[in-house]
């Protein structure tokens, strides 16, 4: 394969920096990775070509580790990505009702995005908040004791922020 | 800032001792008011409640007041939660403390000295003792690794320093050999908090005798059990104490380099490490020559990405070499050849929580608390179905009774208590008859499940063991590393087993195989996970036979929860005919005029429960 199409794809200063100082060290895909999606959302092929590139990595490699790993995307999320906990305990107290809410509501699956681009659904691991199970976190702000009809009115306040 | 001696240290646990109001009977000092601000106390408000109370001093003009925050205190089920304490009165313990009732307090205790009954939350603070006073079983909690969480602000290393922080560390360089840290640990009988129970002096020992010019410490923070979450509050709440204890186990193995393997999805507790890693080094607790003596030590964060087996050792290993997490064959163990080939130590986070305050206090006074192979303290993640859910530490040797129905305070929602789980998906569940196992790592396997990390999820009778047992397979299939077959093929057939049974298409041969699969992934799998994937669903087949036996020949499911078997009817005599049902029915399925009895179309019912939950008469049967 040719590597003439060496993506367009610009990085961050702040993301080249990064990669630049962990460049030499041993073991540093992972943390890398993280940096790109921290930066995209996700992991675009072209980001990860490009660390393929810097890092001297094979892209199978880093396909590889993308893929093996949960919380790396290789899709864009929506523009609010909501993370359900599916964890024991928000499971025993309605996780997924409150999954199946969310669906009917936003009219999506599972990882997928609406059309307009606002919202996916995500559902993902324990995330450690179990005394106020049930729990979803959208953009990094975590609501707890979760009710069902509490979610049309917290979907309103994200949208469009 | 600048680099600090021993002196230095010392000067900063005298001045701050005067100025901290751990005892009450100090009159010239300030009121203080603690906020807990983990992220379970962000999550429900505490933000909003630390500006209210500043506000609410400001404006009422208060003086000789602190308001500090803390981490997690572990009342999860009341946050956000705020301590009070006033000199010359008992601490108080406030929970559920939005802004409108941090007014309240405020302006009711603070300045008129009168507590507001009805936030008070007194059972958790007179049950719980901390490590700085000897032990007395009239409590029935007992803080050692939980000891500053909720106490200091763990952003401020002056106050870990306060409390003896660094204090091991400094006897540690200065008046004990590595064998002696080692013995230290031996007589206190430290067992390894995530999950094995393997001794910690034994596998310090063998990283010691290694010769190697390059060893590593690690510390394990990737909890991946659901349910669990004592690494994360530890983490949050007092991050130096595992620093501290890194750096120790570092001189006694011979190792420099300090790495803390943490899970992408703790944030917060990412970030106080990383605040507490830089004011150490400041102070010049890390890095080279080390208080003056001969001894480097420096830290590293890196993370993981959401793999449950990258808690395994070996897996945790590849992933720091930047590798997809897949385990691989022990020996060689990681103590002996594991990091880059090198001797390397990997420690849960709460087992090193507790090595400054063995060394600190010995390892005798360790050793007393326990029962006689299972030294010190746990602490458990109490979720699921209970009163009091939060995170709580216990002597070993609590039983299961006390913790579930005292500290606990019972089932939720007046409901009859089912069982206990414990050790996530590699642990098993207990039912009535085993309440009384005292909590130790060997007794709990005696009776069919194990200690684990630390999670304990409480159910209910409305929660079904075969969806529970299908619930940690499913977890076990989606988080296996497809290695080894035992694992990949077993977790998957088992899983579609179970699948099978709680749609009541489960034949009783079924549950033979299922044992011998089981059997079998516990022999042979690579690994830990799939060696203990199908404890669950074992222990739950022993211990509620006849509650699987009606799923598959009766095609019933005792608890409401398999949709399958599950049907939705409206009691004629029951309904008025509200049409609330109807309206809220997501597929329109029940039809009814008003004030006359409604029926639900079963061809066309999804069995969501919305109706059972709306209707306010009963008239909603689940059979």
């Amino acid at each position: 394969m040719s590597d003439v199409n060496i993506s367009k794809i610009e990085f961050s200063k702040e993301l080249s920096s990064f990669i630049e100082k962990w460049k030499n060290k041993q073991g540093n895909l992972v943390m890398v990775l993280h940096k790109v999606q921290e930066e995209f959302g996700y992991i675009p092929r072209q980001a990860a070509i490009k660390v393929s590139s810097l890092l001297d990595t094979p892209l199978a490699k880093i396909y590889g580790v993308i893929t093996f790993y949960n919380f790396f995307k290789l899709e864009k999320p929506g523009e609010h990505n909501i993370q359900v906990c599916t964890g024991t305990a928000c499971y025993l107290k309605g996780g997924i009702d409150i999954i199946n809410e969310l669906e009917i509501l936003l009219g999506i699956g599972v990882n997928t995005v609406t059309d307009d681009g606002q919202f996916s659904i995500q559902s993902v691991r324990c995330i450690g908040c179990c005394g106020l199970a049930p729990v979803i976190l959208i953009d990094g702000e975590v609501f707890g004791k979760l009710e069902k009809d509490q979610l049309p009115e917290i979907i309103a306040k994200f949208r469009d922020r | 800032m600048a680099t600090k001696t021993r002196e230095d240290l010392g000067k900063i646990r005298e001045d701050h001792k005067a100025g901290m109001v751990l005892d009450n009977n100090k009159e010239e000092k300030n009121i203080e008011i603690i906020v807990g601000k983990g992220t379970c106390g962000i999550a429900a408000g505490a933000d909003k409640t630390f500006d209210a109370i500043i506000k609410e001093i400001e404006e009422k003009n208060i003086k000789n007041i602190t308001v500090r925050h803390a981490g997690c205190m572990g009342l999860c089920y009341a946050e956000p939660t705020i301590k009070v304490i006033i000199p010359g009165q008992p601490e108080t313990l406030y929970g559920n403390v939005d802004s409108e009732a941090a007014r309240k307090i405020i302006e009711r205790h603070v300045i008129y000295g009168r507590q507001v009954e009805s936030l008070i939350f007194n059972k958790p603070a007179i049950d719980i003792l901390s490590e700085e006073k000897d032990y007395n079983s009239d409590y029935k909690q007992y803080r050692i690794v939980l000891r500053n969480c909720g106490v200091i602000d763990p952003e401020k290393i002056d106050e870990y320093i306060a409390r003896d922080g660094y204090a091991a560390l400094e006897k540690v360089l200065f008046e004990m050999t590595p064998d002696d840290v080692i013995d230290e640990l031996k007589t206190s009988g430290l067992r390894g908090r995530g999950g094995a129970g393997f001794p910690t002096w034994m596998k310090w020992s063998f990283s010691k005798s290694v010769k190697n010019d390059k060893k590593y410490i690690i510390c394990n923070a990737d909890e991946g059990d659901p349910g669990a979450y004592m690494d994360r509050s530890t983490l949050e709440g007092d991050p130096h104490s595992v620093l501290e204890a890194m750096a120790i186990a570092g001189y006694a193995i011979g190792a420099n380099e300090g790495i803390i393997y943490i899970r992408a999805e703790y944030p917060l507790a990412i970030k106080k490490l990383e605040i507490a890693i830089d004011q150490a080094r400041d102070y010049g607790l890390f890095g080279r020559n080390i208080l003056g003596s001969k001894f480097n030590f420096d830290f590293e964060i890196r993370l993981g990405a959401g793999a449950f087996v990258c808690g395994e050792e070996t897996a945790l290993i590849k992933s720091i070499e930047g590798d997809r997490g897949m385990p691989i064959p022990k020996p060689p163990f990681p103590a002996i050849e594991g990091l880059w080939g090198r001797p390397t130590i990997i420690n849960n986070v709460e087992t090193l929580a507790n090595i400054p305050v063995i060394i600190n206090k010995g390892g005798d006074w360790f050793a007393k608390l326990g029962t006689a192979k299972s030294k010190g303290t746990k602490v458990f993640a109490l979720t699921g179905k209970i009163k009091n859910s939060g995170l709580i530490e216990v002597p070993m040797g609590t039983t299961l009774r006390e913790i579930v129905f005292d500290i606990g305070g019972g089932i939720s929602g007046g409901k009859a208590f089912k069982a206990v789980q414990t050790g996530g998906p590699s642990g098993g569940v207990l039912t009535e008859d085993f309440l009384d196992t005292p909590i130790d790592f060997d007794s709990l396997v005696a009776v069919g499940s194990m200690m684990g990390s630390g999670g304990m999820i409480v159910m209910d009778e409305n929660d079904c063991m075969v969806d529970i047992a299908k619930f940690y397979l499913e977890f076990c299939v989606e988080e296996s590393c497809g290695k080894c077959a035992p694992c990949r093929i077993g977790t998957k057939k088992i899983y579609e087993l179970l699948d099978k049974i709680s749609k009541g298409e489960g034949e009783i041969a079924d549950l033979q195989k299922i044992k011998d699969m089981g059997n079998a992934m516990k022999k042979a799998s690579l690994c830990g996970l799939g060696q203990t994937a199908p404890n669950p669903v074992l222990s739950v087949i022993r211990a509620f036979e006849e509650e699987i036996l009606e799923h598959i020949n009766d095609k019933k499911c005792r608890a409401g929860k398999c949709k399958d078997l599950v049907t939705y009817t409206i009691d004629k005599d029951k309904c008025i005919g509200c049409t609330v049902c109807a309206r809220k029915c997501p597929v329109n399925c029940i039809e009814g005029e008003r004030k006359i009895a409604h029926e639900i179309d079963q061809s066309l019912c999804i069995k969501c429960g919305t109706c059972f939950e709306v209707c306010k008469f009963d008239a909603v049967i689940v059979s």
